[in-house]
């Protein structure tokens, strides 16, 4: 059977507006161009506790994105939670001593690694830890301490 | 009471009868699908009507229901505070949920009822009798090449679908409604997920046009060759596709993203 | 009738198409108990009789679309109902079918209708197609119509399309299913000619399924008249014209009461029209 030739050109305008769509979903609206995946460096941090944060979380410095959370692990020998965050690698001139603490974004917002430079002259490279870590703040304990502060004020 | 259960009981064997048959007819259509790709003219007719005549439907749809959701979202969401989410609402909402299964739904509508409707009259004017007397494969010329080209048009449908609506929901939101359009795409871009998000749509929108082609072609196949037969058969289409979008989409949505 | 037919001096002996005591039901609903009919080489063979008797259920069943519950049915020395897959297809290229409607694919035109069982069968180049789709073409008188669309086409013309669809990739046999069905003077005259003509040229054998008693006649070399899933009777129409069988004049004379009755069965009628239900 024949087929005309516009059928066939049309066929293939639907199937290339297919793909940029495709093409679109990925790239414009999902997170798959900030995937720079392998390229950037591991550094793991020991947290106390990690609230709710989970991996693919943003991990910032300065409000900047600049990574993000690869893995969360438990230590058993220390009871703390390990996570590694993967930081893109045009960042490589963190200091070693950098401090590394859970925030959340807005009040009811998601959790996420918020780093905070610190001094020194060496810098982070790829499986360095990061020594000095803050807690997630747990809205129970907050409130529990203001409770017991208060009562113990009176 | 005995009459009722046995009409029960032959209606429940009926109905596994046609599964069995369905799922015959299913098997047999996947071992032509290699014949098909050996001639591609048959797969590009059948995507043209299909695909390309269901494409107007679906921007249309999708843009006007990317429109909705960001109209109604931005009324939710302002209430928190929260109108920078709205990307994110309309993405996701689409990317996951809309996109498929309403593409799934308009697609059986078009493209299901008329691939019925086709194959039903072909039975009734005795055009399939014909060919298998001309020793021609009715599944391999008819049947796969359609089955094929649904399989292949509904993932790209749905696709175009939430890609529009995305374009659509933009509209409403940054041109009509000024939140900030730099907030409306990064937000977008961190919270939708490329494996979670978008291959799970997309893996959704597979299964739908794969369900849909084959309920459309095997109720053509199976219909009373009368235009009364004819009829019922489209409408059962309809029916049955809807049904098992939704039934699928429920499953599939359990499997991909209740993840507790 | 009778002048060359190129088949007939090959074997009358041994028939083309073997029909043995064949059984079939459709349902609950028997339609043939027991039926033998052999269809000899290069003649035209009419199988007649009564709306509903399975006419066209026989046909199917030659072409192996549908399997009888018991008896043999031999096409050129093959078991049909025996044959794999492939090799049924193979035997269907030998065989044509006229179809009641014509079943043109209406999506093509008439010439694409006629090239398509050589365009999925062989590997002629294009032009050599078109040549074979013109002689088909005019040898039912239809050169002119090869750009129309079926639905373009008078009933006539799509069953002389599709006769020439049929006879595309030269086949040993043509069966036609019930070809003067609603068909005005003229074009019922073209067939009756194209189908006695083609018989004799192509050195086909052919089987032609009808009620049109007087059409059928003035071309069939033998007919079977099949009612109620039996062979009533068979002959030459001469023989059958002739015949003493009381069924046999009522059908071939077309007469409204006989042993076949006028009114269906029903209670005395002036019991009826009293009113008094049983």
């Amino acid at each position: 059977m024949h087929i005309s030739r516009s059928i066939e050109v049309l066929v293939g305008f639907f199937v290339a507006i297919g793909f940029v769509a495709m093409f679109f979903l990925s790239m414009e609206v999902s997170n798959l161009s900030n995937v720079g995946g392998e390229e950037g460096y591991d550094v793991k941090a020991n947290f106390e506790n990690i609230g709710s944060l989970k991996v693919r979380a943003p991990v910032s410095m300065a409000g900047v994105n600049i990574g993000r959370v690869k893995a969360i692990d438990f230590d058993p020998e220390s009871f703390e939670a390990v996570v590694t965050m993967n930081i893109e690698a045009q960042y490589n001139q963190l200091p070693l001593d950098t401090n590394a603490s859970i925030l959340t974004a807005g009040l009811l917002g998601e959790q996420f690694i918020g780093l905070e430079p610190g001094g020194e002259e060496d810098v982070l490279v790829n499986g360095s830890e990061i020594e000095l870590t803050q807690s997630a703040l747990v809205l129970e304990q907050i409130i529990g301490q203001f409770l017991f502060n208060s009562a113990s004020k009176e | 009471m005995l009459s009722y259960l046995q009409r029960l009981g032959a209606v429940s064997i009926s109905m596994f009868e046609r599964l069995g048959r369905g799922s015959l007819f299913f098997v047999n259509i996947v071992f032509s699908v290699p014949s098909v790709i050996v001639r591609p003219r048959l797969l590009i007719a059948q995507m043209h009507s299909v695909g390309v005549l269901s494409f107007s439907l679906i921007v249309i749809s999708g843009l006007f229901v990317g429109m909705v959701l960001a109209l109604q979202g931005f009324y939710t969401l302002s209430d928190f505070g929260a109108e920078g989410m709205l990307g994110v609402m309309v993405s996701a909402s689409l990317i996951r949920e809309l996109g498929p299964v309403v593409t799934a739904l308009l697609f059986a509508g078009r493209a299901g009822s008329a691939l019925t409707a086709e194959i039903g009259l072909m039975k009734a004017t005795e055009q399939i009798s014909g060919m298998e007397m001309m020793a021609v494969d009715p599944v391999k010329r008819i049947m796969a090449p359609r089955f094929l080209a649904g399989l292949i048009s509904m993932p790209l449908l749905a696709t175009i679908f939430s890609a529009v609506g995305i374009v659509g929901g933009y509209f409403i939101g940054v041109g009509l409604l000024g939140i900030d359009e730099g907030g409306f795409w990064a937000q977008m871009q961190a919270k939708i997920d490329f494996s979670e998000d978008v291959m799970n749509g997309l893996i959704k929108s597979v299964v739908f046009g794969w369900v849909v082609t084959w309920i459309a072609i095997f109720e053509g196949y199976d219909a009373i060759p009368t235009s009364e037969g004819v009829g019922r058969a489209t409408t059962r289409t309809v029916v049955h596709s809807a049904f098992a979008i939704l039934l699928l989409d429920f499953i599939l949505t359990a499997l991909m993203f209740g993840d507790i | 009738m009778l002048e060359h037919n190129r088949g007939a001096e090959l074997a009358e002996t041994t028939p083309f198409i073997k029909v043995r005591d064949v059984h079939f039901s459709r349902g609950s609903k028997l339609i043939f108990d027991g039926v033998d009919m052999d269809f000899q080489r290069g003649k035209v063979t009419a199988i007649m009789g009564p709306s509903g008797t399975g006419k066209t259920t026989l046909l199917k069943l030659i072409g192996g679309q549908l399997k009888p519950s018991s008896g043999s049915i031999e096409v050129d020395g093959q078991n049909v109902h025996q044959l794999k897959r492939k090799q049924l297809y193979q035997l269907r290229k030998k065989m044509g079918m006229l179809f009641q409607s014509g079943a043109l694919l209406t999506d093509i035109s008439v010439f694409d209708n006629v090239a398509f069982p050589l365009r999925e069968h062989t590997t002629l180049p294009e032009s050599m197609i078109r040549h074979l789709v013109l002689m088909k073409l005019n040898a039912v008188g239809l050169r002119g119509a090869r750009y129309l669309m079926p639905a373009e086409l008078s009933g006539g013309m799509a069953r002389r399309v599709a006769l020439a669809r049929a006879i595309a990739l030269d086949p040993m046999m043509i069966m036609y299913d019930e070809p003067f069905t609603g068909q005005d003077p003229i074009s019922m005259g073209v067939l009756v000619r194209l189908i006695r003509l083609l018989n004799n040229a192509l050195g086909l054998s052919s089987i032609v399924v009808s009620h049109d008693v007087k059409e059928t006649c003035a071309i069939a070399d033998y007919v079977y008249l099949v009612s109620a899933g039996k062979v009533m009777e068979h002959g030459s129409p001469e023989q059958l014209a002739n015949s003493d069988s009381e069924w046999s004049q009522q059908f071939m004379q077309g007469m409204a009461d006989g042993p076949v009755h006028f009114h269906y069965a029903a209670e005395d009628y002036a019991k009826d029209l009293l009113g008094i239900e049983s």
